[in-house]
């Protein structure tokens, strides 16, 4: 049987074309190559498959252009006309984890192409499309490569092929909502039973029902008088004074800073930049206020527009952090803004 | 972090490019904002074209947070 054609999707890093600083590094359409983890996901292969063609491009580029990046790798992938499309695998690179599952997805539904793609579960990309594709459950770091593109290939045979495709468990991809009826071996009082005779001995067991987890908080009411209302700034993109007197870490963030900012009215390239190392900091370093809108809002509070603007600013990097530590952050900084008669929160994001 | 700003009780708007992303997190208030490395400025503006930029942005966060919304909402 001949190898199924594979077209395969990376973005500028994986592509070892650069960093942030080539983030906006428009798409790209290598015929014949097989670049980056491409190569793993050739050897994993076998004969089964080969990769026909690689699709290249920046995640800010995809993300800043969703439409138009987006019709034009569907044209690339129609005129390939692979019998399976591969994104990524995108481990915890929101930007890329989201051009992941919005590629794969397109393609899977506008061309009828089969599609995969691979992240990990904090990856924004996640929850937004793990419905739509397989989407293989990876570590968080591109340390997990041959664990991912070990899950990632087969599967994409299978895809290609029109196989059967096993449980999410049994594949490692992420659950997708779709049920399939089977006769377990054992009744289900016989496998209560265990689970809880385990749970009492303090054993690990895997529930058959886990929880939806649904967390969504209802909106506060909105501000009533804006022009006495005390507004405070918090941003996940990283402002710090200049030299970053805390260290806060450019990726997976421990800790967030609070910075007092009475009597300033302007952030300036000599006093302020940003931690943060997942975009390119060149714009944020020549004026921080193009994140953390201080000036205007020093502005507005002198034409009487806001009531005042909160002294202290919170930040850190959203960069690869785990989610559980921004909600432990929030919650800590969030207490000290109640506390300190804030009405309401403007939180910038890059 | 913008859900445990709500949580805590006080109105909160998130200003960011990727508003899918927001959406995901759980954002109830969001404004669209210019891009990623610089939501809220454009360096090809000259300085006082970029900051009346910002202004508009900023002025667009502040009207959502005067605004009651019943779910989740872009303020294009």
């Amino acid at each position: 049987m001949a190898k199924l054609k594979v077209v395969h999707y990376i973005n500028q890093f994986f592509a070892q074309i650069g960093g942030e600083e080539k983030a906006d590094y428009p798409v790209e359409l290598r015929v014949g190559e097989v670049v980056g983890p491409g190569m793993a996901l050739t050897a994993n292969f076998k004969d089964d498959a080969e990769i026909i063609a690689t699709i290249v491009c920046g995640d800010s580029y995809f993300n800043e252009n969703l439409e138009k990046a987006k019709a034009e790798i569907l044209g690339m992938v129609k005129e390939q006309a692979p019998d399976v499309f591969i994104a990524g695998p995108a481990f915890n690179a929101g930007r890329y984890g989201v051009a992941c599952g919005t590629i794969a997805a397109a393609v899977q539904e506008e061309l009828g192409i089969p599609s995969l793609t691979g992240m990990y579960v904090e990856n924004p990309g996640a929850d937004m499309f793990k419905n739509q594709v397989y989407m293989i459950s990876t570590k968080n770091s591109a340390a997990g490569m041959r664990d991912a593109v070990s899950k990632m290939a087969p599967l994409a045979v299978k895809l290609g092929k029109g196989e059967a495709i096993g449980a999410s468990a049994e594949e490692g991809y992420m659950p997708n909502g779709v049920r399939v009826n089977f006769f377990e071996k054992e009744r289900g009082s016989q496998r209560a039973v265990k689970m809880l005779l385990k749970k009492l001995a303090g054993k690990p067991f895997v529930t058959e029902f886990p929880m939806p987890d649904f967390d969504r908080v209802d909106p506060n009411p909105a501000v009533k008088d804006l022009a006495h209302a005390k507004i405070a700034l918090v941003t996940s993109g990283g402002i710090v004074p200049k030299g970053n007197p805390d260290h806060i870490e450019s990726s997976s963030a421990s800790h967030y800073g609070e910075y007092d900012i009475a009597g300033v009215m302007d952030l300036t390239e000599e006093t302020y930049e940003t931690a943060h190392g997942g975009y390119d900091p060149v714009y944020a370093n020549e004026d921080s206020d193009r994140v953390l809108p201080v000036d205007v809002l020093r502005d507005m509070e002198k034409e009487g527009i806001i009531g005042e603007l909160h002294h202290l600013f919170y930040t850190t990097t959203g960069n690869g952090t785990a989610v559980a530590s921004s909600k432990a952050f929030a919650a800590e900084f969030s207490a000290k803004l109640k506390a300190d008669g804030v009405d309401a929160v403007i939180l910038t994001s890059t | 972090m913008v859900k445990e700003v709500e949580r805590a009780g006080i109105p909160v708007v998130h200003v960011c490019t990727v508003t899918p992303i927001s959406m995901t997190v759980g954002a109830n208030r969001i404004v669209p904002a210019i891009a990623i490395p610089h939501p809220l400025g454009n360096p090809a503006l000259d300085k006082a074209e970029e900051k009346e930029l910002r202004r508009r942005i900023v002025e667009k966060a502040l009207n959502a947070l005067t605004t009651e919304v019943d779910g989740q909402t872009i303020f294009e």
